[in-house]
């Protein structure tokens, strides 16, 4: 199996960016990646894009957009979605591309525009990566959904509204220092548990935001690598995928994400590691209560200890997880958090640690994809 | 214009049936049941026999949440309560849950009735069956 890198990293301040558009945001980031990894775009042979919903911006068709706006045309391009999990599965395509020897040097970005509409309007469009017949006829919203997560997993397990919201306060915390996080403010547990309840338990501050930006990943077969001599690059050991059932309804259990749990198998078996050999974990806490689901269904901790974890301040032993500040304090632009989230684990990895992963969850759990990552320092031999 | 399919007459159209009465799916093959109805059985495959199924309409909540931000068509209606019933043909289905907020907990009896989902900004009614609470003794 070819060995396959990730080479440079870029993206764009994530918040609500008035002043640029879907397209200033991809190219942006994109630039920034193609600087990072120190080669001309010319090197580019195709281009994935995650992009959830043209119903944020009217616009469809991103990829041949953003392909056209880089300059990289008439090179493929390909937009990839899977609902907030759309960057990762961007992502996983991208590699597949050098993996199956077609292509050496791919880039893998994400982008969503979610404020030039209004509320009612983005409500709408993050509804539709549920079922919409049967879930959003009813009058759920993705908070909703999420809500009922939560007061599964606290009748199951005992998990407390104080737990859930110390996902939230930790994760504001470690965004202080992110420059590109929409929040660097610190919050107590009661700012959470004050803050309006959107859909019971779950409070405003239980929730990720409405936010844009974009994030994209040069990734190179080993030989390119060799070829354009690239110094540090992060080696990308293992990528799982898996899904689940769209509706909520449809699953045999509500407090864990098989989809999840399968992914990582996946990528652990593929990386020939587990779940204790992990030092950073960045994940899905799309909601508070998905950081928690997370943190089980990674095998982080066993199934309905997650509360008890997030209390030990997110570090289990080894594991930091969400250690830039998650989806919570770094903002969630739905098609750029899969690519975010590498983004970041490459930045640690090329500094300290051998193992990073990233958790992106697409809908309520039907879609994850895991990755890991590993640095100079996990190539053995 | 609506901002949302779901509000669509050709939308309500195709599925009355299964919304107004809870008619799901029973493969003949291994058993299993599904509401809302599904053409082919995840189980079986295309070995499956799916045929129509009536549920009784009725169950426990298996889970519930109380909505303050509401999709539209939905606005009038806040707060309002959705769960997932388990019906008591051990199938989890999604619906609003009417009755006395402080009265609904998991594991409290409910019973389908027929009630009026949504209006949309346009006017289209979407009817459809809620779960009320079953007032202990009374039944």
């Amino acid at each position: 199996m070819r060995k396959i890198a990730i080479i440079g990293v870029g993206q764009t301040k994530f918040g609500e960016e008035w002043t640029k558009s879907l397209r200033d945001l991809a190219i942006e980031a994109g630039i920034k990646a193609i600087e990072d990894a120190k080669i001309e775009g010319k090197e580019i042979e195709a281009l994935y894009i995650g992009n959830m919903s043209g119903i944020f911006t009217s616009q469809e068709h991103l990829a041949a957009l953003a392909a056209d706006m880089a300059g990289l045309n008439p090179i493929p391009s390909i937009r990839c979605e899977a609902a907030c999990a759309s960057g990762s599965v961007a992502f996983r395509n991208a590699y597949l591309s050098i993996l199956s020897g077609q292509h050496d040097i791919v880039m893998a970005a994400g982008a969503e525009k979610m404020t030039d509409i209004v509320d009612a309007g983005a409500l709408n469009a993050l509804m539709s990566a549920g079922d919409q017949e049967w879930e959003g006829f009813v009058g759920l919203t993705f908070a909703g959904l999420y809500a009922l997560i939560a007061r599964r997993h606290m009748h199951e397990f005992g998990t407390t509204q104080e737990q859930l919201a110390l996902v939230s306060v930790n994760n504001h915390k470690n965004a202080l220092k992110n420059e590109y996080a929409q929040f660097r403010q610190e919050i107590t547990v009661e700012d959470v548990l004050s803050s309006p309840i959107i859909s019971d338990p779950l409070h405003l501050l239980d929730c990720s935001p409405i936010t844009d930006g974009a994030a994209a990943i040069i990734l190179a077969s080993e030989e390119a690598i060799k070829r354009l001599k690239i110094e540090n690059p992060i080696w990308v050991l293992g990528v799982g995928q898996a899904s689940a059932p769209l509706a909520l309804h449809d699953r045999k259990s509500l407090t864990r994400f098989d989809s999840t749990i399968i992914a990582a198998r996946k990528a652990y078996s593929q990386a020939k590691i587990s779940a204790k050999d992990i030092e950073y974990a960045e994940v899905h806490d799309c909601f508070s209560i998905n950081e928690i689901l997370a943190i089980e269904d990674l095998g982080f901790c066993e199934k309905g200890e997650g509360g008890k974890f997030v209390e030990k301040n997110g570090i289990n032993e080894v594991v930091k997880v969400n250690s830039t500040g998650g989806l919570k304090a770094i903002g969630h632009p739905v098609g750029a958090t899969g690519i975010r989230q590498l983004c970041d684990l490459t930045r640690i990895l090329r500094e300290k640690g051998k193992y990073g992963l990233a958790q992106n969850v697409g809908g309520s759990g039907s879609t994850c994809v895991v990755t890991i990552l590993g640095s100079k320092d996990s190539i053995k031999g | 214009m609506p901002l949302s399919p779901i509000s669509s007459i050709p939308v309500a159209r195709r599925i009355i049936k299964n919304r107004y009465r809870l008619i799901g799916s029973l493969c003949e093959n291994c058993k299993s049941m599904f509401m809302p109805p599904r053409i082919i059985c995840p189980n079986c495959r295309r070995k499956g026999r799916m045929k129509e199924y009536e549920f009784s309409g009725e169950g426990e909540i298996y889970s519930f949440t109380i909505l303050n931000t509401a999709p539209e068509g939905f606005e009038y209606q806040k707060p309002y309560v959705v769960g997932i019933i388990k019906l008591r043909e051990g199938v989890l289905f999604t619906s609003q849950i009417i009755g006395k907020v402080e009265s609904i907990r998991i594991g409290k009896r409910v019973r389908a009735v027929f009630r009026k989902m949504s209006v949309s900004e346009d006017g289209f009614i979407n009817y459809g069956l809620k779960f009320e609470v079953i007032d202990e003794g009374s039944s």
